[in-house]
């Protein structure tokens, strides 16, 4: 996962503070769900989920460091590849299936998407929006890759190589026939932003996209 | 090699099932005995018995001194008080093999039919889950309805799966580690160049080499020198070997030898006295004869389908005889049913044998897992003194 970053390995995942943006997702999940998290990280998501909300939550990621980082603090995670390895999943295996930050960074979007939304009842998808005005400023002005807290690699080491705005994800799901039962656009640290009502004003404004799809 | 003298047979603590039991190949044995040690103690709940399989050569004495060698338990970095497999909260069960020769039923044993004569090559073969079957009724015996954890290596971790795959009630968490659903070609195939060397010992006598007292040491100690490879990888031998001689600066062309030909010798000679020839056929077949998937129509996910047993896989990077590829096809049916399953592959350059060595990344695995399988349980921390 691009901003992945190992925390310390010696407080329990109860006890620490958790990403702005995964509480906000946790808030989403109903108590007692059965849970994927992609691209899970250190799997702090699902520590959170099983110790506050019942949840039967499990985790995938690609970083093996990570991976053992979190199988060795008693989350259960599995190296894989979102790419590749969602396809073994058994059809709605899950209540919901979570892919934070990480739709940008996989090879083949739309099949991760469809097997998401497969193996799952709802898919909750949170992305970078490469719509932000910053980054429209950044390009425009400069005529250059744009840089900031989430964009923060160069061209041609990022591992970010579909970059897309909220309003191409709308325009995606239409395209998909997914379902947008909510959505929100969040700041770079994870805080739920004030666009609501307007996706033309949250792609301007809106450092992240975050939505809850299920199939039609 | 020099006359080898197995040492001699001691008493083991065993369990005896007099009304025997009934194997895969349709024969059946009047009586059973299943040596075992255990470690810890039994909560009150019956809840926190750990049992742990040993891989082809191993035994049950995983956490102690072994009687017989006098070396320290094959698990004894992994298993005992404050260690990631907690003697000080788990009650730890481990049982030498059905067809092993440290006091289980095997070949050694008094035969059915002929009375005054040890099993020797005329032992029913036996599989890896004839194994399991005898430890159920250990375990029964002792009794657990269910065992909080079943946990080993290679051959160990075969159990482990057929542990999970035959009695998934009984088992809360599983942890095959460095292992498969099957032997490859390759597996077999090494493990037959060890079986003919056994056989091509004059000394072997069919099998009936109890009635010279001669034990067939050269062929058994040729096939653990070839296992033995197999457990190793390139880089490890490189290593701790590399092209050095023993006892020599520079190749004469004379009598020359490799460090890593008297390591070798050693090995050999080392496990033939510990290791029954007969055992060692009787248990490779076992291996080789396993495949989860067989009795499945050929679709591993079904043996753990709707599984409720947690698992946690462990590969290890440098490891050809179970590669990552063999545990991740394990992995993959599992995900097919919709299991719980952690999965981590340890980078190490020590081959195979990573699994019984120091490996931190491996312990800090196996004890998270642990930990966190017991939060699952609601098994009670562990009190801190």
């Amino acid at each position: 996962m691009p901003d992945g970053s190992l925390r310390s390995a010696r407080e329990p995942h109860a006890a620490r503070p958790m990403r702005v943006d995964l509480q906000l997702i946790a808030d989403l999940i109903t108590p007692g769900s059965r849970v994927l998290d992609i691209g899970c990280g250190d799997g702090a998501l699902i520590g959170h989920l099983f110790h506050t909300r019942g949840c039967d939550a499990r985790g995938l990621e690609l970083d093996m460091a990570l991976v053992t980082h979190a199988v060795a603090h008693g989350v259960p995670v599995m190296q894989g590849d979102a790419d590749t390895d969602l396809v073994h999943y058994p059809d709605q295996a899950f209540d919901y299936v979570v892919l934070t930050r990480t739709l940008q960074a996989v090879e083949r979007p739309l099949e991760v998407l469809q097997h998401m939304l497969r193996i799952s009842t709802r898919a909750i998808v949170s992305f970078p929006n490469f719509g932000h005005w910053y980054l429209r400023a950044q390009l425009g002005i400069t005529g250059r890759m744009p840089m900031t807290k989430s964009w923060n690699r160069m061209w041609y080491e990022t591992p970010n190589i579909h970059p897309c705005t909220i309003q191409d994800f709308f325009d995606l799901c239409k395209a998909e026939g997914y379902v947008v039962e909510q959505w929100l656009a969040l700041d770079d640290e994870g805080h739920r932003a004030p666009w609501r009502r307007f996706p033309w004003l949250a792609n301007l404004f809106g450092e992240q996209g975050l939505f809850v799809l299920r199939r039609r | 090699m020099d006359q080898i003298e197995p040492f001699a047979e001691i008493t083991h603590q065993t369990a005896v099932f007099a009304d025997g039991m009934a194997l895969d190949c349709g024969r059946m044995l009047r009586q059973m005995a299943v040596a075992y040690r255990t470690y810890g103690s039994l909560n009150a709940e019956r809840s926190n018995a750990v049992l742990i399989c040993h891989a082809l050569t191993g035994d049950q004495y995983v956490a102690e001194t072994h009687p017989l060698t006098g070396r320290p338990g094959w698990w004894a970095n992994l298993v005992g008080p404050g260690l990631p497999i907690d003697t000080d909260r788990f009650f730890v069960i481990c049982a030498n093999v059905l067809g092993g020769c440290m006091g289980s039923t095997g070949p050694r044993s008094p035969h059915d039919e002929k009375p005054g004569e040890p099993w020797g090559h005329d032992f029913p073969p036996v599989t890896i889950r004839d194994m399991v079957r005898a430890q159920k009724k250990l375990v029964d015996q002792l009794g657990i309805t269910q065992l909080f954890a079943v946990i080993g290596g290679s051959m160990g971790g075969m159990q482990v799966l057929e542990w999970a795959a035959t009695y998934p009630e009984q088992v809360f968490a599983a942890v095959p580690i460095a292992s498969g659903a099957h032997h490859s070609a390759q597996n077999i195939a090494y493990n037959e160049v060890g079986r003919q060397a056994i056989f091509a010992d004059p000394d072997f006598n069919d099998g009936e080499y109890w009635r010279s007292g001669v034990i067939p040491a050269r062929g058994l100690a040729v096939a653990r020198m070839v296992a033995h490879i197999t457990y190793l990888s390139e880089a490890a031998l490189t290593r701790k070997f590399g092209r050095r001689l023993r006892d020599a600066s520079s190749l004469t062309l004379l009598d020359d030898k490799f460090e890593v030909e008297s390591y070798l010798q050693y090995q050999g000679s080392a496990f033939v006295r510990r290791f029954d020839a007969n055992s060692y056929l009787s248990i490779t077949r076992a291996m080789d004869f396993f495949d989860l998937a067989i009795d499945r129509g050929g679709d591993l996910s079904r043996a753990f389908a709707g599984t409720r047993t947690r698992f946690c896989l462990v590969s290890f990077s440098s490891d050809w005889l179970f590669p990552t590829k063999a545990t991740r096809e394990v992995v993959n049916a599992l995900i097919r049913g919709a299991a719980n399953v952690s999965f981590v592959e340890i980078m190490s350059d020590k081959g195979h044998d990573a699994f019984l060595l120091d490996e931190p990344d491996f312990h800090r695995t196996l004890a998270g897992f642990i930990a966190g399988c017991a939060e699952h349980r609601g098994l009670p921390p562990k009190e801190t003194p």
